[in-house]
Formats: structure tokens, sequence, C-alpha cells
């Protein structure tokens, strides 16, 4: 296991376009998320699950793979991976609203569960860490097909408890796949800390078991995150196998809007956990660096309000799904056994 | 036309089809160079190699979760579970995964994958390698659920399922992989998924079931027709989805209708035929719909008087006839 610790965007082989690009998705990620809890606040959507706190980690992470040819398996914090891997703030956006035309699901999902086939994201569901074992087949399949892609797939560290991560990581390790297994420690899962739910502090030393690289990484350090992606990507890309990468993150909101945090957590820690916030933190070093001048923050700052209104415009205005579509893709095609129900499949969303 | 036996059917299903079509592959445990413990990949190893041909370690979990990933991202996986008893590990990535990936993404992705596994008594194979397992999956939507029940069925459903865009559960009556002959076209044909067959024409009594029930049915309707009754035999070989128009014509025929199953009879795949018969076939009935199915116990018992017992067989299945007929 290493630990990883970098300076600044030069070192590390990012052009300030670059690096202007990944603030801009680390800050663009954060003002949808506080957007969706606003509109959860307000009625307009039932349930929002969050990535704040998490999105540096993401967008430094997933920065290091090829949008449009490689692979992620993503859970439901991962707002900012998707909007890196190509997703746009209306596809997040519809995806709150469950519209009929949300790219993720039609509206059959809770917000949350995103996917895309156009940006090889593979469709989240709610059972934990299953898309671990989803990430190692697509690597599987990688190998065998020669394609050159890598799978990448990410989750708490609370889902990397399961089952499937052991049996996916053996294998993955066993046949030394094109595969990347992202852990983000937020230290909670729900309201069970860390020390409850981890029998080691770091979830990386259990890569030792596997026969694999472990890293922790500190995920408020977005170049910190990108430098163990590149060389994690870079293993993988070479046949050299998977690697555990651990970031250690901070969950800025509740589990999701249905839960209140400060019943299990002290104010101080609350407190002090802000000053974990990466996206501060990336501006800082960014302004600091020379990257970020206030004409080019004035204008980001600009520009993603603007996404934002635009997103959610757009997603208020989209119609719901028509209940007729609702038998719709259970399976390629339609059976004639498989019968709608005796209340029939009905026309226009109003009536339901 | 050749004559092979269940299992040898099988295997070459799987060989036509991975030499149809390379993006086929076949992973589960003792699948390589032992071939399968019942030999239904025997040989593939050889001919196909490590990429195509995966010895998996025992996480049933992970064989059918990474088939899942393997399907989305352009292969054809056929993963064998050793005996269907231990399909239960791979539950939540059947349901939850595998079942749901075209509905819940929208039609964005499919999951184009196999899986085949051996279940079934009357082996001595006990509580856990006597299992029928298929219930729990018809229960399912996405799911779609095989049950052959001969050496032609096999290979022809074999290769629909795996030309199939959706996920198959492909179960074999292990009982029947050497004791079942038949004959096997050489050509490349397919029967195709979701269509059942009458196995013998009658006209008293409509006798519905697959598997190892099948060919029970079949020599239960030659014991009672020696009595005078005329006995239909209707082979599903696909329980989801179901042939819902052959079952109920024949129904509507026969005016009787017995469903046999090895399952437990509780809740078992018989139940939804009869109640779909009850529903749609009320007013031509001209007696109860019964079951003759396993016993509710939690397993089949391994001593031999026990299994036995247990098991659904051809005397049973005349008696449950008889008294239909009778009826």
């Amino acid at each position: 296991m290493a630990r990883t610790s970098v300076g600044l965007g030069a070192d590390v082989g990012l052009s300030n376009d670059d690096l202007v690009a990944m603030y801009r998705l680390v800050a663009l990620a954060r003002a949808i998320d506080e957007r969706m809890w606003i509109l959860n606040r307000a009625g307009r959507i039932p349930f929002v699950i969050s990535g704040q706190g998490h999105e540096g980690a993401q967008v430094g992470i997933t920065w290091a793979l090829r949008r449009g040819h490689d692979w992620v398996a993503p859970f439901y914090r991962s707002i900012a991976t998707c909007l890196t891997f190509g997703m746009s703030p209306r596809d997040i956006m519809t995806a709150q609203y469950a519209t009929a035309n949300d790219p993720s699901s039609g509206g059959r999902q809770m917000p949350g569960h995103y996917g895309s086939h156009e940006h090889n994201l593979v469709s989240v569901s709610s059972p934990v860490a299953t898309q671990i074992l989803h990430a190692v087949g697509i690597a599987l399949a990688a190998k065998v097909r020669h394609t050159d892609q890598v799978a990448m797939t990410f989750m708490g560290e609370g889902s990397s408890n399961q089952g499937d991560v052991h049996e996916g990581l053996n294998f993955a390790a066993i046949h030394r796949l094109p595969f990347v297994f992202v852990v983000e420690n937020n230290g909670y899962a729900i309201s069970v800390p860390a020390a409850k739910e981890l029998s080691v502090e770091d979830v990386a030393v259990r890569a030792t078991g596997y026969g694999i690289p472990g890293v922790v990484v500190d995920g408020t350090d977005v170049l910190a995150c990108y430098v163990a992606a590149r060389d994690a990507v870079a293993r993988a890309r070479a046949g050299d196998g998977p690697t555990l990468i651990e970031a250690k993150v901070t969950r800025l909101t509740g589990h999701s809007s249905d839960d209140q945090q400060t019943k299990y957590r002290s104010a101080e820690e609350l407190e002090a956990e802000k000053a974990r916030d990466p996206l501060p933190r990336f501006r800082e070093q960014l302004v600091a660096a020379g990257v970020l001048t206030d004409a080019v923050l004035s204008g980001l700052a600009s520009e993603i309000v603007a996404a934002v209104e635009d997103a959610t415009t757009y997603a208020e205005a989209q119609p719901d799904p028509d209940p007729s579509t609702a038998l719709d893709w259970v399976y390629a095609e339609r059976w004639p056994s498989e019968t709608p129900p005796p209340w029939g499949l009905g026309r226009g969303s109003e009536d339901h | 036309m050749a004559i092979r036996t269940f299992i040898e059917a099988i295997r070459e299903g799987l060989a036509d089809e991975m030499r149809r079509d390379e993006r086929v592959i076949v992973l589960g445990e003792d699948v390589g160079k032992k071939g399968g413990v019942f030999l239904a990949t025997d040989g593939l190893w050889a001919e196909f190699g490590d990429d195509r041909v995966i010895d998996t370690p025992l996480t049933e979990s992970m064989i059918v979760g990474a088939s899942i990933g393997a399907a989305v991202n352009g292969l054809r996986p056929v993963a064998e579970i050793q005996f269907a008893d231990f399909i239960h590990p791979a539950f939540n990535q059947l349901v939850s995964e595998a079942a749901r990936m075209r509905y819940r993404s929208n039609n964005g992705y499919a999951v184009p994958m196999v899986v085949r596994a051996p279940y079934g008594g009357g082996v001595h194979g006990a509580l856990y390698h006597s299992q029928s397992v298929e219930a729990f999956f018809t229960h399912v939507p996405g799911l779609k659920v095989v049950v052959p029940s001969t050496p032609h069925d096999a290979k022809g459903l074999l290769r629909s399922a795996i030309r199939d865009d959706d996920p198959v559960l492909f179960f074999e009556h292990k009982k029947m992989y050497r004791s079942v002959r038949g004959e096997v076209p050489d050509r490349d044909y397919v029967v195709p998924l979701g269509r059942a067959a009458i196995t013998r024409p009658g006209s008293q009594v409509t006798v519905v079931a697959y598997g190892l029930m099948a060919h029970y049915a079949l020599e239960a309707a030659d014991r009672v027709a020696d009595e005078g009754i005329s006995v239909e035999v209707v082979d599903l070989r696909t329980l989801r989805p179901l042939d819902t128009d052959l079952l109920l014509s024949s129904v509507r025929k026969t005016g009787k209708c017995l469903v046999v199953y090895e399952d437990n009879r509780f809740g078992g795949y018989g139940a939804e035929v009869a109640a779909i018969v009850a529903e749609q076939a009320f007013d031509y009935l001209d007696g109860p719909i019964t079951r003759i199915a396993g016993p509710d116990v939690p397993g089949v018992p391994y001593n031999h008087v026990l299994e036995d017992w247990f098991m659904v067989n051809p005397e049973k299945i005349a008696d449950g006839i008889r008294r239909l007929a009778a009826y």
C-alpha cells in the first residue's frame, strides 16, 4: 500500500485547460447537487441522494479514463463521475424529476440511479456493491475481445464490505483484468461510523489479500486523486491487473434527503468536516497557482448558474412517462403471456 | 438424424454456438479441463482455450455478476452453476440486476446471457443436489426460464437461449443427462423460446409438465390408456414466457387439467399454470385443476425409501389422472 501526495497540476501532466475543466466539473456537480436539495425541500422532487464532499475525488479519478472508450459502473453518489464521463446537467436533472426522456431510466428509477449507454456508464441499482461484478465482467470482455478498455467501479466504504467485493477482486486479480476499484470512504455507512463497519482503518489494506496494489489517497485533493487513478489505469491497460484506490472523502450532507445526520454526528464533527470540502480547496489551489483568475472564476460561476437554471427549467417542463409504456422493455420483445393488469394501460399520465 | 443423450445434445449445442459466434464464452466451476462435473463442457477448453472456457473460483454471485458485465460489453456468456441448489448466492445478481437491467435502463442496456444449471432429484442427491428452483425465477419478469426434456429440444432451445437478447435460465434435469436419448438433427436448427409442445395428443385429460416430469407424464398416459383414458400431454419447454395459447387450447379441448411438477407443491410453478387455466378456461373445465407435485418438505431426503416417497413418478401421476378422469 502506498500513500499518494502530489503538488500542483503541471507536475502531473495536466494543462491549465484541463485544470479549469476539472474545477468546472467539481463546481458544476456541487451546484446541481445543491439545487437538488432546494427542489426537494420545496416539494418538487421527492428524494435526493447526494455527492457533496465526494466531487473532487470523482472528478480527479474519472478524469484518468478515456471517455467514450473505457467503462464506469458508478453508484448513487456519482453525480460528478457521470458529468465527467459525459452526462449533461439536463441528464442529471431529468433523473431527479423522473421524466419520460430521463436518459438514465426513462423515469423508472429513483433519483441517483444514473446510467447511460451512450457514455459507457452502467445503470445503477440500489442493492450496493453488485456493480463491482459488472465492472469485472466488462473488464473480462475487454480482455477477451482485446478492446484496450479499462473498467472502473465506484462505491462507498460501507458497500465495500459486501461479499460481491471479495468475489470480484479475487477474480479480477487472478486474471489480471483491466479493472480499477474505487472506494469513496466518507466514514459513514448511513449512520454507522467506519469504526463499526470496517475492521481496518484503510479499506486499501485489503488489496494485499488479493495480491494487488492498494492506494490511499486524500479524496479532497483532486490532483492526488487524478495521479492515483492515472497510475492505476495505466497499470490496468498495460495488462498488469487491478488496483484498489481508496479516496478519503467527507459526506457533507445526510445520507439522503430522508436522513438527518445531526442525530448521529456531533455539531463539532460536522463543523470540522467542512474544512475537508474539496471545492474550496481545489479553488484555492488553482487560484494560488494562477490557473484560476477572478475573470475565469466569475465566468465559470455565471456559466454554472445558467447551466443549473437551464437543467432545472428543462426538466420541470418534460412530460412524465405514459403508463402505456410501462410494459415496454421487460424483454426485448413483447410476449402475449406477459399481459397488462385488469386496469389496462392508461393513456396520458394525468390519469395516474 | 443422430441419436444423442441429453447431455451430448447440450455439449454439441454449446460447441456449435461457440464455433458459430466468437462472442460466446463459457464460465463456471470445473468447466475447463475437467469439462464440468457432469461433462457438459467436455472438450470445449481443448477447442476454444482459456479465454473462452473459464474455470472460476467457487463464487456463484461472481459467475453471474461478471457474466452480466461481459454481456454488457459485447460477449454472450454461458455460465454454468454446478448444481441449481447452489444458485442462491447469485439470486441478487439474477433478480436485482440481470432481470431488471433492460427495464431499469429503458432499453439502454441488455443482458444476453445464459445461466445453465442441473436441477432435480431421484439421483440420491439429497437436500442440496436435488432441488427444483425454477419457481424462484419464473416469478421474475425480465428472466426467461427454459426446462427442456429431450435431446432435440435441449440443443435447439440452448441455441435459441444463447442467441436471445435477454437473460435465460436453462435448467437441465440431471437424471436425464445419460438416461434420456433421442434423435437430434444434423443440421443447424433451433427450437424457439416461448413455445410449448403437445407430445401426446389426447381428448379427456390434459397433463401439463416439463423436464423429467414430461417423460413421466408420457409413461403415466401409457398406463391409463389401457384403462380407456385418453391423455394429452403438454410439455411446456419454456416456463417463462409461457405458451398460454397452446396450454389453454389443450385444456379447452379436454376440459380437465392436471399439472405435474417435481418442486414442492406450495407456491410451485404449477400453481401459476393452474391459476391461468382457472382464469382463462374456467368455462371449459369439467373438473378441478389438480396438481401432482413434490411434498412440502424443505428438501429431497437422502435415504432411498424417503427419496422414493418424495419423488413424483409415473404411477403417482397415473393416479392423479385416474382421479381427475373419474371426476
